[in-house]
């Protein structure tokens, strides 16, 4: 069984120039794509990442990361709408999965319904005016 | 009945004039009839915004010292490219030039994050962007790069320069084929996935005045926020389409070409806009006043959306291999509904054109009328009718033999 997740990792100054992704991905076949990657001032490291593989290697691969001193928690996602930015044109509506952008057929505006947005982000490139965005909650 | 512009201008001068929207014609004529409400309403008010590709900008930066001849030469705002083939200080924009260190779609679909609308909207904006050039030099002219920072209020002439803008009508966008793709009808989703239209439909200017009677060359208008007049037919005017016994056209057919000065226009009805797949654009806000000349005039603004029809049709092949298959004809009324039907299947629709938008254009220009801010213009020439007999030409490819 293979699994699939998305986490926060949180890697303290001391481990910035370990090369401990690369060993997750070559010691325990652990696929990673990267989200987010940034290097605060202070020289922590913050990676946003989906961390794939068999379920085994996964939790092994976990149980290393922590190990080596990476804190791990789980991601949660969010996307928001710039209202200034929305030209309410409807684009976005055929390509919400969740229907959480609709169309108020009353006014012709576009309604975004942040409870039942389940924050996949495909509006994000496809919005011609550029008015949403992904935030990671950290 | 019959009514004259300057009867009307004189009316709006001493406030007197009703004005209402191409939407609210609609109840007005339904209720009173065409006659009554042809002696009552002076001036109806369309608007529409959407994403119109054909749209562009030309500045005069000014001179430098020592003088430097871009004419000729190379240039950018932003690192937009412009068009240099003028003389030494004019340059124009258009809204799809994007960076030429842009990826495109190397990386597909390319994201198309910034380019020449972008930049027209951060001006009009009032911020400072970067202009970079390069030349030649000349005897009169030696300077050979230059670089500065520069905003709108900078320039001597900084002109909205749209050489087609309110299409008549346009296609319904649908997807045949087995995978996604990405148009400048926006993204389309396999096997019918949905179907994305362009039009304020009942509100938009050129279906209000289906055969051009009253809108034509030099006709004042509400354009990007503040005024502007058309000037000529635009690219592509194609009167010569199918029409409903209404007049309305059934495919795509007249266009505008509109100028403005960029000074007094709001970046809110001038915005970049980003097509994923496609390329950069503009969303561009136009409002044209129709004053009501005659009952005939009226009759034809007060159509609705139920009475407009559009043409599907597929993206995936038939647009991009110039085929002339239509697959169904959709009104106005279905689209905004949320689903028509097409083939036995039903699809979810999408819109590029922003109705409420246009709505808020239709209000605006009503308000500017009524307030005596706006007075309506005489064309001083039509715009080619379907007696004028145009052709819409394709390109046939040939080479020397």
């Amino acid at each position: 069984m293979t699994v699939s997740k998305r986490l926060v990792l949180h890697f303290p100054h001391t481990l910035v120039d370990q090369p401990i992704m690369c060993r997750l991905a070559k010691e325990f076949n652990i696929d990673f794509n990267i989200l987010k990657a940034s290097v605060t001032p202070n020289e922590e490291g913050l990676l946003v990442v989906e961390l794939s593989g068999e379920a085994n290697d996964y939790e092994k691969g976990k149980d290393y990361l922590a190990r080596s001193g990476v804190e791990i928690k789980p991601l949660s996602q969010d996307v928001i709408r710039d209202e200034h930015k929305c030209t309410h044109c409807g684009a976005c509506i055929v390509l919400c999965p969740s229907n959480a952008l609709s169309v108020d057929r009353s006014t012709m505006t576009v309604d975004f319904e942040d409870s039942k947005c389940i924050a996949c982000g495909i509006c994000v490139p496809a919005c011609p005016a550029r008015a949403m965005s992904i935030h990671f909650e950290i | 009945m019959t009514k004259t512009i300057p009867e009307i201008n004189e009316k709006i001068r001493s406030g007197e004039a009703v004005v209402v929207t191409a939407e609210e014609i609609i109840g007005i004529v339904e209720e009173k009839g065409i006659q009554e409400a042809a002696q009552s309403v002076d001036v109806v008010t369309t608007g529409t915004f959407g994403p119109m590709c054909s749209s562009g900008a030309y500045f005069n930066l000014g001179h430098s010292a020592p003088r430097i001849k871009i004419g000729g030469g190379k240039a950018t705002l932003n690192d937009v490219p412009l068009y240099t083939g003028l003389a030494a200080v004019d340059v124009f924009l258009g809204v799809t030039a994007v960076p030429d260190d842009d990826p495109r779609n190397k990386n597909y679909p390319g994201t198309f994050d910034y380019g020449g609308g972008h930049v027209i909207e951060e001006l009009v904006a009032g911020k400072d962007l970067r202009f970079q050039a390069t030349a030649y030099g000349t005897d009169c002219y030696p300077k050979k790069k230059i670089e500065t920072l520069i905003k709108l209020e900078d320039m001597n002439e900084a002109v909205l320069f749209n050489i087609r803008n309110a299409y008549q009508n346009y296609n319904v966008a649908v997807n045949l084929s087995e995978k996604t793709i990405y148009t400048y009808m926006g993204t389309l989703k396999r096997n019918l996935g949905n179907a994305n239209y362009c039009s304020a439909g009942q509100l938009s200017p050129l279906l209000n005045d289906p055969l051009y009677k009253t809108i034509g060359i030099g006709t004042k208008v509400f354009l990007g926020g503040g005024i502007g007049y058309i000037s000529w037919q635009g690219t592509q005017h194609n009167p010569n389409v199918p029409r409903g016994d209404n007049d309305v056209p059934r495919r795509p057919a007249g266009t505008l070409a509109l100028t403005g000065d960029l000074k007094q226009m709001k970046s809110e009805w001038l915005r970049g806009i980003s097509m994923l797949g496609y390329g950069t654009t503009m969303a561009v806000g136009v409002g044209v006043p129709i004053p009501i000349l005659s009952e005939d005039i009226l009759r034809h603004a007060a159509v609705k959306d139920e009475e407009i029809f559009a043409a599907v049709v597929d993206y995936s092949e038939a647009y991009p291999e110039r085929k002339p298959d239509v697959l169904a004809e959709v009104s106005y009324a279905q689209l905004k509904s949320g689903k028509i039907e097409v083939s036995g299947k039903e699809i979810p629709t999408g819109s590029l054109s922003s109705y409420s938008k246009a709505v808020e254009i239709a209000n605006t220009l009503k308000e500017w009328i009524q307030k005596g801010e706006f007075l309506l213009t005489e064309p001083v020439a039509p715009l080619p009718g379907v007696e004028d007999g145009i052709t819409f030409k394709p390109l046939n490819e040939r080479l020397e033999e």
